[in-house]
């Protein structure tokens, strides 16, 4: 059933970009009228692989239709390719701006320069882009994803208020950009409290039952009782290492501390539940930063910053029962 | 039993060897404590992290010993875990859930099989369809999301125990025993084998050869339906995107180090779980070491690499040399 539902969206979404071709015309006649809250943008998204990126997704088109903006949503499944043919289609059909979350960071120079002799201007969406010519974008919406292991680095700080403290660490993917960050601004976090140290870190790649396994191993290597905290790059992870940590008979959240980023709903109900202390969020939010400096600048050509940072806001269990609410069917 | 000793020498000196070194990694590891009636120990966590890729080396052995190869097995695995949690989450009862899991499971096989033998596909290319599209359907069953549970029942399949030992463990080992019986106590081996020498011989030998062909992958698919079940049961929740990813590789090189050919034609089930159990081992010992992990991958390759080269048939003649001075030294 659901299948069929998905081919349905399909078949109408493929019905729709027909039709924006067809009025092409209607739309331009349309431009002499238009204020700057009645943009047209175009999204070309990379896919839906995570919940998070399926409410990037949702809060882009929910954010564009509070403000009166018409977004046209390009999933690319993945392939740059088709990233490049919708940015395109989107010079084609003489967009407004362009919203781009790039699959990867290189090999963007040529597509966009078409974009910027065709005068659009392009925002990038959650990740940043190879080049030499920073002139070919006009600003780009990510979150700091140093910044976000120095928030978790710091509550763990303020929390321990002095006590000696082990930690053992669950890292993403090697190799990942955001895995050198979260780690390195979580080292930066601690870096001033002599009593916290990182004893243990191995890499659960970013998942629930690797997550769960890395722990298991941290609980058997390490001597009872001696792991005071666990962080982890992200909730995922943290989701299948608090379960090692039941199974293990420890209280997760109080015998032992869980602090991890993403703030995806599910971490919000193992705080809930006192299995967890703390997450920091990944907002999904990007697109409504976007909207508003592109207003600006469609309205008086204001020049945003090159990088606006959405903010990582650090969130507790007190308000972990209504985050939860507010979350669980946006992901 | 003597001959299957003297084959399975090699792989149990493998197995202690990396017992050993998880012994230095971690002291204790080899200490088992009964908790509840339930044991725990070094020992018991490889045979219960391994239990997923033994069942995969178990469904994969007689494929390959058929010339065939499973590659969709970590992707039936998602979807037999997606389908097992869609199930209870949709107000069903766990039992039914693990059927409509394992019914999955089947329903994969079958059509890898049908693919290999009616349309007569080269097994990796027709599994490879399976391998992709599979993840797709799970994903489409989850919605992209990992599909959490809250049913005990089903959770269970993972952390329930049995005589002391987890229930993983015992699945894959009941699973190993009756594949064993099934393929050595009576001529069925004899047969996959035969289809695996030459699948035209065979059938003039009045092998029923199709049958033998579909049976091997429906089998491969029914014990990946298992395996997807407790990597599902583990966390909880059914992720599509992760469940029993790059496992098909895993059990391949365990029926491999298990000494099975990938010419076809030869094959042992209990060698297979030795060559899972290897593996595993390895992973544990590498978690465990606080080595960067960094490392983890290339400490793996290189292992994997020196037991492949020590098994290979260029170095036999010189290990049966060494192995020969060694016993007549001991015995002189």
């Amino acid at each position: 059933m659901k299948a069929f539902a998905k081919y349905g969206a399909v078949a109408l979404m493929l019905a729709a970009m027909t039709g924006c071709g067809d009025k092409g015309g209607a739309d331009k006649a349309a431009d002499a009228g238009k204020t700057a809250g009645a943009l047209t943008i175009g999204f070309s998204q990379i896919g839906s692989e995570s919940g998070w990126r399926a409410a990037e997704t949702k809060l882009a088109k929910s954010e564009a239709e509070k403000r009166g903006i018409t977004l046209k949503v390009s999933d690319a499944q993945q392939q740059q390719a088709n990233q490049i043919k919708a940015i395109r289609s989107f010079i084609a059909q003489g967009v407004d701006a362009i919203l781009l979350a790039p699959v990867i960071s290189s090999g963007w120079d040529e597509v966009l320069g078409e974009a910027k002799a065709a005068n659009i201007p392009v925002v990038l969406l959650d990740r940043q882009i190879d080049t030499a010519d920073a002139s070919l974008y006009l600003s780009a919406v990510t979150s700091d994803t140093v910044e976000e292991g120095r928030v978790a680095g710091r509550w763990l700080v303020s929390t321990l208020a002095g006590r000696d403290c082990r930690v053992v660490e669950i890292q993403g993917t090697i190799g990942a950009s955001l895995v050198a960050n979260r780690k390195k601004g979580f080292e930066e976090g601690i870096s001033t409290a002599a009593n916290v140290q990182i004893v243990r870190t191995q890499s659960g790649e970013f998942t629930r039952a690797k997550g769960k396994e890395v722990m298991e191993g941290f609980i058997k290597a390490e001597a009872p009782g001696s792991i005071c905290a666990v962080y982890a790059h992200n909730d995922d992870m943290m989701i299948g290492a608090i379960q090692a940590m039941k199974e293990a008979g420890l209280k997760p959240g109080s015998d032992i501390l869980a602090v991890s980023i993403d703030a995806v709903p599910d971490i919000f109900k193992a705080m809930a539940d006192g299995d967890a202390n703390a997450t920091v969020e990944l907002t999904p939010d990007m697109a409504s930063r976007a909207y508003d400096l592109l207003a600006a600048y469609k309205k008086d050509g204001t020049q945003p910053p090159k990088w606006v940072q959405t903010p990582s806001t650090l969130y507790l269990p007190d308000t972990a029962a209504a985050e939860y609410e507010r979350r669980k069917d946006l992901y | 039993m003597s001959g299957w000793f003297m084959e399975a020498r090699s792989r149990l000196a493998l197995l202690a060897l990396v017992l050993l070194a998880n012994v230095l990694v971690a002291p204790g590891f080899l200490e088992l404590r009964l908790v509840d009636g339930r044991l725990f120990g070094g020992i018991i966590d490889i045979l219960n992290r391994g239990a997923p890729v033994m069942l995969l080396a178990v469904g994969m052995a007689p494929v390959i010993a058929t010339r065939g190869i499973d590659l969709s097995v970590g992707a039936v695995m998602a979807i037999a875990g997606a389908v097992a949690a869609a199930t209870v989450n949709a107000g069903h009862a766990w039992p039914v859930a693990v059927m409509a899991a394992l019914g999955t499971g089947l329903a994969c096989g079958l059509w890898n099989g049908v693919l290999v033998t009616i349309f007569r596909m080269q097994p990796i290319v027709a599994t490879l369809i399976l391998m992709v599209a599979g993840r797709g359907i799970a994903q489409m069953i989850t919605e992209g999301r990992v599909l959490t549970f809250t049913d005990d029942g089903l959770a269970g399949v993972s952390s329930a125990s049995l005589l002391g030992l987890p229930l993983p463990v015992l699945i894959a080992l009941a699973a190993a025993i009756i594949t064993g019986l099934l393929v050595r106590a009576t001529a069925l081996g004899l047969f996959i084998e035969a289809v695996g020498t030459s699948p035209r011989a065979a059938r003039l030998a009045g092998v029923p050869a199709p049958g033998i062909l579909i049976g091997v992958y429906v089998w491969s698919g029914l014990m990946a339906a298992l395996a997807g079940l407790i990597a599902a049961a583990d966390i909880r929740g059914a992720d599509a995107n992760n469940a029993g990813l790059w496992l098909e590789l895993d059990a391949i090189l365990a029926v491999v180090i298990g000494g099975t050919s990938l010419y076809g034609g030869r094959f042992s089930i209990g060698l297979s779980v030795l060559g899972a159990l290897i593996l595993q081992g390895m992973r544990t010992c590498i978690l465990r070491s606080g080595l960067p992990p960094e490392l983890n991958l290339l400490l793996m390759a290189l292992v994997i690499a020196l037991v492949l080269v020590v098994q290979s048939p260029a170095c036999q003649p010189a290990i049966a040399r060494l192995t020969a001075r060694l016993t007549r030294k001991g015995t002189a």
